[in-house]
Parts: structure tokens; sequence; C-alpha cells
């Protein structure tokens, strides 16, 4: 029942995504249009894919670090893959990969960062370890990034920084591609991690003592949901809340089970940010907000909201 | 004949990293089927690492610990979740959840990665649930339960896992007086009409002088006292290990303790 009413809403969302627009394409002609083809269409589904996965490496990281108000970008991933892009602006890096693989390296650097930290001491991924870790790390990173900008031509910034608040005017059927074959090993590890998951949120050792290889799983789930969360951030920049607020939504509907949390998350965060970018490009058209600007937009009252319901629950 | 040896613990000296002494130092300990078996100590005795030592949480320093015959750390967690069900002292509920999906929660060891929740799961949980007396609370929120119908669908939990071994770490310690009761009574029951081996970590030295068929004091981790009841606790082991005098009598062929007042002075 929930897959059909999603199914239905990601149809829903993703013909809007091609019919709505700047260029007026007539109805009858969406079948045969190159705008369609070429622009809208790989561009709504490449922003329904980076909605899955972000939605999906919330849920998961919210039950690693056992907080509910943990977001895919807490662990540095976003200041990490800020940083490589502007550096790979800064640097001129040459070709139109240059940006999204410096933003990956990037995200994937503070990861790997952020990761040993939590492993420093014997402390195995402890989670207290690894927000602190996180937040630190992506204020160096920060710290590295704002001094690259004080230092260099003013111009080609303000492309960094559209970049940073993430949009998909680059999408094309490779980056579709690109994200179709990366994608399935970290959504394969964490679907196959979803029981011990639902363990891991009673506590490590009473996780252990229903059966979970706690030490194993962190480390898989963790490394699963940063390649993955890297990946959006590398081709759509970082955009907020998605993977903060869909897990919500999703556990509030439909239960707190990873292996229903997953593909439900995985819809509802692809077609919220299909939506989101759908607006992005059609309410200030022929100009585009950053889709990222949207999804805050529409995201903190919704977060507000749920921080409400915790504190009165 | 000997019941079979479930659990057994020997020598086992634990330290924890940067600790400045063992928080167990030569302790030994044998659980069997059919048995009950308590441990009591003051705060800080060694009660917890005993626990996670002999579940293979804690890697010894020296000793063996040995869980149907194998060695505890040589078990893998899902094996060993078939075999020894844990009450923990604290666990956590980030997540809202009803009473049925967390006793589910003790099928888990048995689920295949890729299968569903079998039948056989469901009627391992619907009789944990009327083994607990926890049937009717099966579709409640887990928040809106009391502390004793906590315990009771935890307990429930544990007996999903169709364990051999039931170990419960202060499982009565913020229950009032007849939930106490009522949850020690259920544990004595399982052993005696199903055969399970109980290890049970208490405060409650009377409670588990009269439920238990054996006990292990520990005082600052070292063993003060282990064996029947009758032979612990004696008022020379007590005082000292407890560090307060006491009185011992017997009740229904157990003793009892019972704390003397030092102080008569008004201040």
């Amino acid at each position: 029942m929930k897959y059909v009413l999603l199914a239905v809403a990601a149809a829903v969302t993703l013909g809007a995504a091609v019919i709505l627009g700047p260029a007026d394409v007539p109805l009858r002609d969406i079948m045969s249009s190159p705008i369609v083809w070429q622009l809208r269409l790989p561009r709504a589904v490449l922003a329904f894919l980076v909605g899955g996965a972000l939605g999906v490496s919330g849920v998961a990281l919210q039950a690693l670090v056992r907080n509910p108000l943990a977001d895919p970008f807490l662990l540095g991933l976003s200041g990490g893959a800020g940083l490589g892009a502007v550096a790979a602006i800064a640097l001129d890096l040459p070709g139109p990969w240059a940006l999204p693989l410096a933003a990956f390296v990037g995200a994937v650097g503070a990861m790997a960062l952020v990761y040993r930290l939590g492993l420093m001491g014997g402390a195995e991924l402890d989670p207290r370890i690894l927000l602190l870790g996180g937040v630190a790390v992506g204020a160096f990173a920060a710290a590295i990034t704002t001094a690259i900008v004080s230092l260099a031509q003013a111009t080609e910034l303000r492309n960094a920084f559209l970049w940073l608040w993430g949009g998909f005017s680059g999408a094309s059927w490779t980056t579709v591609l690109v994200i179709l074959v990366y994608a399935p090993l970290p959504l394969g590890v964490l679907a196959a991690a979803a029981r011990p998951l639902d363990l891991l949120a009673l506590g490590e050792e009473p996780a252990q003592y229903l059966g979970a290889d706690v030490r194993r799983l962190k480390r898989l789930v963790y490394l699963a949901a940063s390649l993955l969360t890297a990946a959006a951030v590398a081709v759509a920049g970082v955009i907020g809340f998605v993977g903060l607020i869909v897990p919500h939504l999703c556990r509030l509907v439909w239960g707190r089970l990873h292996r229903a949390l997953f593909p439900t998350a995985f819809l509802a965060g692809g077609i919220l940010l299909a939506a989101a970018d759908t607006l992005a490009r059609t309410v200030v058209a022929p100009r585009e907000l950053p889709v990222g600007i949207v999804t805050a937009l529409l995201g903190v009252p919704v977060f507000a909201f749920l921080l409400r319901r915790w504190t009165v629950s | 004949m000997d019941r079979e040896l479930i659990l057994a613990l020997s020598g086992v000296t634990c330290r924890y990293p940067g600790a400045p002494r063992d928080s167990l130092q030569g302790v030994s300990l044998e659980v069997r089927a059919g048995e009950f078996h308590a441990v009591l100590g003051p705060n800080g005795s060694g009660k917890t690492t005993l626990v996670r030592a002999a579940l293979g949480l804690v890697r010894p320093a020296a000793g063996r610990v040995e869980i149907l015959g194998r060695p505890a750390r040589g078990w893998s967690r899902r094996d060993l979740a078939r075999v020894v069900g844990v009450l923990p002292q604290r666990e956590d509920n980030l997540f809202p959840q009803r009473v049925r999906e967390t006793v589910l929660l003790g099928r888990y060891p048995y689920l295949s990665l890729l299968g569903g929740v079998r039948a056989e799961d469901r009627a391992a949980v619907e009789r944990a649930l009327v083994v607990c007396d926890a049937a009717e609370l099966a579709d409640r929120w887990l928040w809106t339960l009391s502390g004793g119908e906590y315990q009771r669908v935890r307990l429930a939990r544990a007996l999903a896992q169709e364990p051999r071994l039931l170990v419960l770490d202060e499982p009565s310690a913020s229950l009032d007086l007849r939930h106490e009761m009522e949850l020690f009574e259920l544990v004595r029951a399982l052993v005696d009409g199903q055969g399970l081996a109980a290890l049970v970590v208490t405060h409650h030295v009377n409670l588990a002088a009269r439920f238990a068929d054996r006990i292990l004091l520990l005082a600052a981790g070292r063993p003060a006292g282990a064996g029947a009841p009758g032979d612990v606790l004696t008022r020379e082991t007590a005082e000292r290990v407890f560090a307060w005098p006491v009185s011992i009598a017997p009740f229904e062929g157990r003793p009892q303790m019972i704390p003397l007042r030092q102080r008569k002075d008004a201040l």
C-alpha cells in the first residue's frame, strides 16, 4: 500500500518536472521535445536519485550515531566537499568533471579524517566522537575554504558559492549513469544492515546481546552512508534537510524498522528533491534558485515542528 | 546425574585499559541447566564486568570463559544470541515502538538476510508474551508501560530468543515489591519448568537468598564466597563484604540479612 502511494507520488512528481519549465513545450510535443529528453528528464531523474540517496543516508546515519537530529552532512562531508570545490575553482582545474571530482575527493577526505578520529584510542566509532569530530573537521575545512575565497578572484567564486548551495543545472544522462553505477553498492550494504540497525537503536551493548556484530556494523554503515552522501554532493552540491526530514517523516508514517524505512526514505527523498528542483527552476524563471535554498525554506519549518514534537513527547 | 554445563568461568581476571586495579580477579563460576545462579556484591565489585566477560564482550586478561564448551569469544554474536538471552541494565528507546515489535527483536538472530519474519517467529513471540503475562500488552506503545510491565516485555524479548541461558543484570532495580517478586517468581518458574539456566545479578541479597540455588558473592572484584545461599551468607562474610553490621536470620530454610542500625545518638 505505502509503495503504491509512493510510486504514484513519484510518477506525478517526475511528470510535473518534465511538463513544467521556463521553455514552453506544448503537451503534445512532450515525447519528442529535445528540451524534455536532454534537459528536463535527466535533471528530474538525477534529482530523484540524489534525493533518494540523501534520504537513505540520513536514515542510516541517524541510526548509527543514535541521534534523531543527525543529518548526512553533519559528519564534516559538506565542509570537505566545499573545500574541494572551491580549491578546484581557485586552481582553475579544467574539464566538466573537475568540480564534482574535487568535491568528491574533499568529501571523502573529510570522511576519512572523521573516521580515523572515531577510531582513536580504541574508541569504536563512539557517536559522540563522530559528531564532535565531524563538526571540528567541517569547521576546519570551512576555515580553509574561506581563506581561499578571500584570496581569490571574486567573479569565479560566485559560481563556487552557488554550487555549494546545490543545483542540478549541470545534469545530464552521463551524470545519471554515474550515479546509477555507483549507488547500488552502498545502497546494498545499507539494505543488508537494516535489521542490525533496528537493534542498534537499543544501544551498542543490547544490540550485541541480540546478535548484532556492532563493530563491523558501525564501520560498514558509516562508510556506505558517507560514500553515498559524497557522491550526492559531488553531482549536486550540498543540499540540506532532505537527509534530516525525510527519515523523520517516514518514521512517523511507516514506523522505525529499517527494512521498510530504507525503501520509503529513498522514494520520499527522491520525490521531495525532484519537486524542490522543479520549484527551484520555475518560480523565478528564467533564472534559477539553488535547490538547497528551496529545501531549506521548506525544511526549516518542518524541522521546527519536529523539534517541538520531540520536546513535547 | 549432572545437569548440562551451560556457562563456565574459571580464574577469570579482567582489567579495563587505564584502570588502577583489576575489575575481576580470579573469579570462577558454573551455571548449569535448571539452575538459578545469583551474583551479589556492593557497587563496583565487578558484577557487570562479570556479565560482560561471560558474554564475550570483555576479553579476560587471564582465565577461561566457555559457553556450552566453546570459548565465549569464539562465538559469533548471532550464534550466541540463539543460546543466551540478556536483560541489560540499561537500554535506549530512541524511536517509538510497540511491544510486539520489541519482542520480535528477539527473533532477529534467527532471521535470514533476505527472508521475512516466518510463522515460527511469530509463534515464538506470542509464546514468550504469554509466558511473561504480557499478551494483553502486545499492541501498546513501549513508552506507556509501567516499570514492571516493561521488564516483563524485555524478559519476553529474551525468551523469544529461545535461549538456554538467561542473564539478568539488576532486573528489579526500579521495581516495587510486587513487581519485583513477580519477576523473580517468573524467572524461578522458567528455570524449574523449562530447564533454563539463569544468571541474575542483583543488589537484593534477600531475594537472591530466597530464589537462587547458588550464589557468588563478589567484593572488589574477588570472590568472597560461592555456593548455596546458606553457606555463603554468614554474618562474618556479609559484614566484611558490605562493610556494615548485619544480623542473619533463617526464613523458610534460607538465610535473610537484616542490616543493623549503628547510630543511636542525635545530631
